[in-house]
């Protein structure tokens, strides 16, 4: 999608919301929300294109590939993560928005385990015995 | 008009209509009718909503895991 179109339908979708918040503050929410994930579907098909060239990156400088992969789920969580906790920070959950954002860090800790084993256990390798 | 804006706009629509229903009823004083018209119009919203949400979800986990 052009990059004019993208604008010009988050703006218009921003217009509809302020509109519908006098009215009915429950359909303002709604409206954004489903701007916000429409605008999201078509973004992400861009980033594929990024992601193809940094695996073609990661694969000829022999990286293994469970890092790479590992490194793209944790960029999937985050950009779930956050677009989740701003919607609900929108509607005025404060609250409920930061407990998102602790869940999304929690699963990204886990992801990021045995990445931290493999670092601590070729450091350890390195040091004299 | 590109598909994603008739969606946005669709569910404009729906609340539009649900927040006149709601004034009219409350002119006849059918204060319960009117609650029970905005749920109604709210569960279909999201409904719609989540349709998208579950494409979403299904692009980032292409794209992401490109696990298809």
């Amino acid at each position: 999608m052009h990059i004019m179109q993208l604008v010009g339908f988050g703006l218009s979708a921003t217009i509809l919301a302020t509109v519908l918040r006098s009215y009915a503050p429950q359909f303002a929410m709604l409206v954004a929300l489903l701007a916000g994930i429409l605008l999201f579907t078509s973004v992400i098909q861009n980033i594929s294109v990024v992601l193809d060239m940094l695996r073609g990156l990661s694969s000829s400088a022999h990286i293994d590939s469970g890092f790479f992969s590992t490194v793209l789920k944790i960029i999937g969580i985050a950009y779930i993560v956050e677009f989740a906790g701003q919607v609900a920070r929108d509607a005025g959950e404060g609250a409920l928005a930061s407990k998102i954002e602790l869940a999304g860090k929690i699963s990204i800790v886990i992801l990021a385990i045995p990445i931290v084993n493999d670092v601590v256990q070729s450091l350890m390798h390195l040091l004299p015995q | 008009m590109s598909p994603e804006m008739r969606a946005v706009f669709q569910i404009f629509g729906v609340g539009f209509v649900v927040a006149l229903m709601n004034t009219i009823l409350r002119h006849a004083d059918k204060e319960e009718f009117a609650q029970w018209t905005t749920l109604a119009g709210v569960v279909a919203v999201l409904v719609v909503v989540v349709g998208y949400v579950d494409h979403l979800y299904q692009e980032i986990t292409r794209v992401f895991l490109n696990t298809q």
